[in-house]
């Protein structure tokens, strides 16, 4: 199976809705363990049980970036590819970017309060992931202000290139500044500084919300392919009418 | 289980990334019952795509 047999909407349709319960029991299933993982695991010797927040904060900021990335491509791939369903895997997956964005920044908050003492600072990891929301934001605006969807589109896949800048900022935001937030401690090029018992669950998770995207993405290109097909049978009749 | 003396913070980190997920499943899922209505009902009144008038006529 190639990109191009893809590029056909109707063989996406058909292939998708095949895939899409398997993607969607997947999803339960690694919800199932990730969290019994989660709430088995044991308490950091500093931050004891709030650590717990980390399987949901981490993987939705993760998340959060992997999401604008795969826009990111999907933007080259209607500047330079002209690929027919690319424009629609960038609607699709800007609203489930915002939200796994959302959930970071909230659950970041409800652990910074215990552990830091605040909700929120302006330090310069938390502030360019509110950059990355308000972006996810504006992409979304974007496409419904402007009513042509290839039009929408063009001006999306700038946006969304653009606002590609502030992924490698978010990334080593905390190497370059001096910031609360802690450094990297699974991605890192020396290997993970974090212990077996809490990393394994955190992976798990990971691998949960991966797939909770899969699976909501497809369904999302899937309704974005039938309101295109709507519009077009709503445009054809209303010509058709018109010319009679 | 006992989530110790913060566990109001780790209950509501968990109950909003909780009611954000299904905000957003609900959001999807009443697009596509909307979109399928909208396209049903097209169908019905005999509009179709054009790849399917040109099925039908081959």
């Amino acid at each position: 199976m190639t990109l191009i047999n893809l590029a056909n909407p109707t063989r996406f349709m058909s292939l998708s809705e095949r895939a899409l319960s398997w993607f969607a029991a997947a999803t339960l299933l690694a919800f199932a363990v990730g969290l019994n993982l989660a709430f088995q695991a044991p308490d950091d010797y500093q931050q004891g049980a709030t650590v717990k927040i980390m399987f949901l904060h981490v993987p939705a900021a993760w998340l959060s970036m992997f999401v604008w990335a795969v826009m990111s491509l999907a933007a080259l791939g209607t500047l330079v590819w002209r690929h027919p369903l690319a424009d629609v895997a960038a609607k699709a997956a800007a609203p489930i970017g915002a939200a796994f964005t959302l959930i970071c920044l909230v659950s970041g908050s409800l652990w910074g309060r215990p552990m830091w003492g605040t909700y929120w600072v302006w330090d310069a990891r938390l502030t360019s992931v509110l950059v990355l929301f308000l972006m996810y934001l504006g992409v979304i605006a974007l496409w419904r202000a402007v009513e042509d969807p290839s039009r929408a589109a063009r001006a999306a896949a700038i946006l969304t290139l653009v606002g590609a800048v502030n992924l490698p900022v978010i990334k080593w935001s905390v190497d370059w500044w001096n910031t609360l937030h802690q450094p990297a401690s699974v991605m890192r090029v020396d290997g993970p500084a974090i212990h077996p018992s809490l990393l394994w669950p955190l992976l798990a998770m990971a691998l949960a919300f991966f797939l909770l995207f899969l699976t909501l993405h497809l369904t999302a290109m899937r309704n974005e392919i039938m309101r295109r097909r709507l519009r077009g049978m709503q445009l054809a009749h209303a010509g058709s009418a018109a010319g009679a | 289980m006992n989530l110790g003396p913060h566990a109001t913070f780790i209950i509501a980190a968990y109950g909003s990334a909780a009611v954000v997920v299904l905000v957003l499943i609900s959001w999807i899922a009443l697009d596509r019952r909307s979109l399928t209505r909208d396209l049903a009902e097209l169908e019905a009144r005999g509009i179709r795509r054009r790849s399917a008038r040109l099925r039908e006529d081959a």
